[in-house]
């Protein structure tokens, strides 16, 4: 097992008097995939955003416990923008930036922050767009707007996006929820291939889906980590029964 | 079916009509203002000073500069403010009690008639310094400009969802640089339109120019100098009762009416071309 580049430890999270996560603790390993997988409402979204910082910019929003990036806590010791610069996420719905070309897109957090070096941004740009598999589809028109790509492309322009400011760790919401299925198996791949340089933290709803890209799955429900462990342990051989009904699809 | 029908054409019929009825007085009026004022336009006419008194010739240079310098300068005060303004209503106030009354005053601003902007530019500058000034009409002028302008802003920025916003949260962005470069950006176009249209309306003010830079029959010397402008010499013209100052007046509101046009012109491709 490698060492852990994150750690939660007894987070909880609440909408108001509501709380929605109750106390979940695990340790992400380094350069590994991790699915969260559980029932709709079950504090899936939450969770991540809590691991960047995003949860407190909701209406309402409180949080408890720690979350300790490299042995620094993102809450105490960082800076929230810092730790969205090292913490990278990829929504449900594609959100590339409707006023800028497919070329500023990859570049936003770099160029916005200040980088001007041209042949810095050309080289992230092609390397970011070849990574996510859209180079050969876009490379000709660089310039045309990000929102006039298809939804698919869209998805993987953002992934694009995260990835130009090198996180070290990646969180995706329910990537492909929206897409087709070969774009989906496009974002699949890569996401096995992104493991080489970050830890990605991905959400999914499709139980088979997490069988097919994680080295480690958590399952969580009603706000409580259920189970958490190697992909295979908990499909195969899962210690709650919680999670055997869900894994093999008998409730959620 | 058949009645359908009939109501179908009653109501494409009326919506035609009035349709026409509409178009009849904006055609009859460039119409007019082309037939009366075409005979008036000349190289001399755009370029040079007004003949002296009782000499044929001359121009309204100095008027068509005179409207463009105060237009600017009250461009370089109103357009600042007022996409400000926006900005902070849109994505600083969050509600708060400032954000409210600031939104009355700027509601309040947009109704009040530019006559008393222009009376009390007269009474807060001219007055002051003790003579009619350009500044004083800009200061007036941009007053008309900032609800334009800063309710366009905020509603262009307002539309942003939430979504693009995360998106850009989540990169790590200050919020100064996610409103200006993200939010701003995206809301441009309603920005850009919003200011060619203050600019188009304050191009036809002339209330507030009589109490503030009134007039003047030489080349602009100084902003804080009366100054001519197509307005005031359209309006000073018309009224002398000289035939050849008649003809000038029409002249300059040709000129005046094709600014204003090519203006919405502009605005129409700038709302077009950015959906
Ligand atoms: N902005 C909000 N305000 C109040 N309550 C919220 C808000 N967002 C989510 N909740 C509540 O918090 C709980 C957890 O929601 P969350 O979005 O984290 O679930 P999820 O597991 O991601 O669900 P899904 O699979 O449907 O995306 C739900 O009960 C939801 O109703
Ligand atoms: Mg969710």
């Amino acid at each position: 097992m490698s060492e852990n580049k994150l750690k939660v430890e007894s987070l909880s999270a609440w909408f108001y008097e509501k709380q929605v996560l109750n106390q979940v603790s695990l340790d992400f390993p380094d350069k590994k995939v991790i699915a969260i997988i559980g029932p709709s409402g079950c504090g899936k979204t939450t969770f991540i955003r809590c691991l960047n910082r995003m949860h407190e910019l909701t209406p309402g929003a409180k949080v408890k416990g720690r979350v300790v990036l490299d042995g620094k806590d993102i809450y105490t010791e960082m800076d929230a923008m810092e730790v969205r610069r090292k913490i990278g996420m990829v929504f449900q719905k594609p959100n590339p930036f409707p006023n800028m070309s497919i070329y500023d897109n990859v570049v936003a957090g770099l160029k916005l922050m200040g980088i001007r070096d041209k042949n810095l941004l050309d080289k992230v740009v092609e390397s970011k767009l070849r990574e996510v598999g859209l180079w050969d589809e876009v490379s000709d028109d660089l310039k045309r707007s990000g929102a006039q790509l298809s939804g698919g492309q869209q998805q993987r322009l953002c992934i694009a996006r995260a990835l130009a400011t090198d996180p070290e760790v990646l969180l995706m919401d329910e990537p492909t929820s929206s897409l087709d299925p070969s774009s989906t198996a496009k974002i699949e791949s890569l996401v096995r291939v992104l493991k080489n340089h970050a830890t990605v933290i991905i959400i999914t709803h499709n139980v088979q889906q997490a069988a097919r890209v994680s080295d480690y799955t958590a399952f969580l429900y009603l706000g409580d980590l259920i189970e958490f462990g190697e992909t295979k342990k908990v499909f195969e051989s899962p210690k709650n029964p919680l999670t055997e009904k869900y894994v093999t699809g008998r409730f959620g | 079916m058949k009645v359908r029908r009939a109501k179908d054409f009653i109501i494409k019929l009326i919506s035609t009509l009035v349709t026409l009825l509409i178009a009849v007085p904006l055609l009859w009026i460039i119409f007019d203002v082309v037939i009366k004022g075409a005979s008036a336009l000349s190289l001399e006419f755009i370029t040079s000073l007004p003949a002296p008194f009782g000499e044929t010739g001359g121009g309204i240079g100095n008027a068509i500069i005179g409207t463009l310098i105060i237009n600017t300068m009250a461009c370089i005060i109103g357009l600042p403010l007022g996409i400000a303004t926006g900005i902070y209503l849109s994505e600083y106030s969050n509600g708060s009690r400032i954000s409210a009354l600031l939104r009355t005053a700027i509601d309040t601003l947009s109704g009040i008639p530019s006559i008393i902007l222009g009376l009390f530019a007269f009474s807060i500058i001219v007055i002051r310094v003790g003579h009619y000034t350009a500044l004083a009409a800009a200061f007036a002028l941009s007053i008309i400009m900032i609800p334009v302008v800063s309710k366009a802003t905020e509603e262009g920025m307002k539309t942003v969802s939430i979504d693009i916003r995360e998106g850009a949260i989540a990169l790590g962005l200050p919020k100064w640089i996610i409103t200006t470069k993200i939010v701003l950006g995206i809301a441009k176009s309603s920005v850009i339109t919003s200011s060619l249209l203050a600019f188009a309306r304050i191009s036809g003010e002339t209330a507030p120019l009589l109490f503030t830079s009134l007039f003047s029959y030489y080349w602009p010397r100084g902003i804080n100098e009366p100054m001519a402008s197509l307005q005031v010499l359209i309006y000073n013209y018309a009224m002398s009762g000289f035939e050849s100052w008649v003809v000038k007046a029409w002249g300059a509101s040709l000129l005046l009416l094709l600014l204003v046009l090519s203006i919405n012109i502009l605005v129409r491709r700038f709302s077009t071309k950015v959906v």
